[in-house]
């Protein structure tokens, strides 16, 4: 077996001279520290997205769009096609722990200040990779077109008609018309399974190369240590041995959770029934719905909801711009600005998560 | 007449060149987007437009109720207070689009997505909602239940 690994390395080498590539991985290296392990997030996410995909496509094989057939196929999954349960549960979990983990990760970069020159941007393709898979979950969220996404889909599509000028057509845009019909279910399938894959993977692997150029980030306390100073591991094989155990490890959980908590399907989406007590979106974007609860009708002059996501736009655009305006950082400094601005955020949205789950 | 080797006849041709490259990619790039724009705007579709509807039997309606009923697409909330009075607003919720109902532990009318409240006049009395509902007539013909648009 090994002779034959050899000729084919051998075979592959003469054509596409593979020991540049491992040259490059044996002079690659990871800073070891005592915050080391949030550098293992960004692979957990690579790896959930690897799960999303497998079994996304898998659910393809049976899964119909439509008013009419989406709820029914779903339903078809999960009681009769073999081990479909298990599929689409896996599905619904590793979407969730797929947000986690990529949150996890940012909020690691961010209070490392790894995002800092010249990482600025690896930071705004990993920022922009939060908002297509955060997108990823709103628009796979109504595909089984039940009573909870059928609403979670007019909230999440009104907040967008608030917006001055371009609100309006956008909302029809996003619904394929002035409500969240078969027509909307259409689109956000497009969307789910063709458009935000392809862009998905296109950022991921501009993302992957600005790390593979540039190496892992050093925390800034480490800055002024000799090269020699720094202790670091290979990262082939420790590193990736280390990440694929975990990988393991994940999968583990994420198996552990689709069987034992199988994700519900609910009930079929009914436009002629009112909304059902106790609805909630998902947890990523509970702090959200949460907030708007509490916004009234009217601030000063202009409407609530409009106040509201002005703040979370300004909010969110002040976060995804923390390397322009943390000079400091990039100076070799800790900006005690940042640490409060993050602990804020961090704090705002546990608390209001919180309140949002128990309410 | 200037020779073409002239500099200024060879920038005047760069120039030109240039302008009519950048044109000719812009005016490319819009023959691709405008389709595809106009192709994901959705076609205005005829719809039935619908000024009343039958409800149902008053008998149908128990006092200190909610129904939602089809009016066309769009939901509308009847209500029959505990005097017997029948009044009707449109469901969906002026905060987010939600699709509200009628709670008679509250006495109100209630959206469950955010917490907004109506009372039976439909005005916005608590919660995020900015304006009122619309409201739409009710009138009883014979033991029928029939909703108008105001």
């Amino acid at each position: 077996m090994s002779k034959f690994i050899a000729i084919m390395y051998q075979w592959l080498e003469e054509r596409f001279h593979l020991s540049k590539a491992v040259e490059f991985m044996n002079k690659k290296y990871v800073p070891v520290h005592r915050h080391s392990v949030w550098y293992y997030f960004g692979g957990v996410s690579l790896f959930l997205f690897i799960v999303q995909v497998i079994t996304g496509i898998l659910l393809l094989m049976y899964y119909k769009s439509g008013e009419d057939q989406a709820f029914e196929s779903i339903h078809f999954i999960m009681s009769k096609v073999q081990f479909g349960w298990l599929i689409r549960s896996i599905h619904s979990w590793a979407a969730n722990l797929f947000i986690l983990a990529i949150m996890i990760h940012m909020f690691s970069v961010y209070f490392e200040r790894a995002y800092r020159k010249p990482r600025e941007l690896t930071w705004l393709s990993g920022m922009l990779m939060l908002f297509i898979a955060m997108t990823f979950g709103f628009s796979g969220y109504l595909l089984p077109w039940n009573e909870v996404s059928y609403f979670a889909t007019k909230v999440g599509t009104d907040i967008a008609g608030v917006i001055p000028v371009i609100g309006e057509p956008m909302l029809i845009f996003l619904r394929g018309g002035e409500d969240v019909t078969g027509a909307t279910l259409s689109r956000f399938f497009g969307l789910h399974v063709a458009i935000l894959p392809v862009a998905f993977s296109l950022i991921l692997g501009i993302h992957l190369l600005f790390v593979q150029v540039q190496g892992m980030s050093t925390p800034i306390h480490m800055q002024h240590l000799k090269e020699s100073e720094i202790k670091k591991m290979p990262f082939f094989p420790n590193f990736v041995l280390r990440d694929l155990l975990l990988w393991l490890i994940v999968l583990n959980i994420l198996a552990i959770l689709a069987v034992f908590f199988p994700w519900e399907l609910g009930n079929k989406a009914d436009p002629f029934l009112p909304a059902p007590a106790g609805i909630k979106p998902e947890w990523y974007f509970l702090f959200m719905f949460q907030t708007l609860k509490y916004i009234p009708g009217h601030i000063l002059f202009i409407d609530g909801e409009l106040f509201g996501i002005l703040m979370f736009g300004v909010g969110g655009l002040l976060w995804m711009m923390v390397p322009f305006w943390d000079r400091e950082s990039s100076q070799g400094k800790i900006n005690k600005k940042v640490s409060y601005f993050g602990l804020f955020i961090v704090a705002f949205i546990i608390t209001l998560t919180i309140i949002g789950w128990l309410a | 007449m200037p020779a073409v080797s002239d500099p200024n006849v060879q920038k005047d041709k760069r120039d030109f060149l240039r302008y009519f490259l950048i044109g000719g990619v812009t005016a490319w790039f819009a023959a691709v987007i405008y389709p595809i724009i106009s192709y994901l705007k959705p076609p205005q579709q005829a719809e039935v437009i619908v000024k009343s509807v039958k409800a149902g039997k008053i008998a149908d309606f128990a006092n200190d109720t909610g129904t939602i009923i089809k009016f066309g697409n769009k939901p509308v909330l009847l209500v029959r207070n505990a005097k017997g009075e029948f009044k009707a607003f449109s469901a969906t919720c002026t905060h987010l689009d939600c699709t509200v109902q009628y709670r008679n532990d509250f006495g109100l009318i209630w959206c469950a997505c955010h917490n907004g409240k109506y009372d039976l006049n439909g005005k916005n009395v608590s919660g995020p909602p900015p304006r009122p509902l619309e409201v739409y007539e009710v009138a009883i013909q014979g033991d029928e239940v029939l909703v108008h648009k105001s």
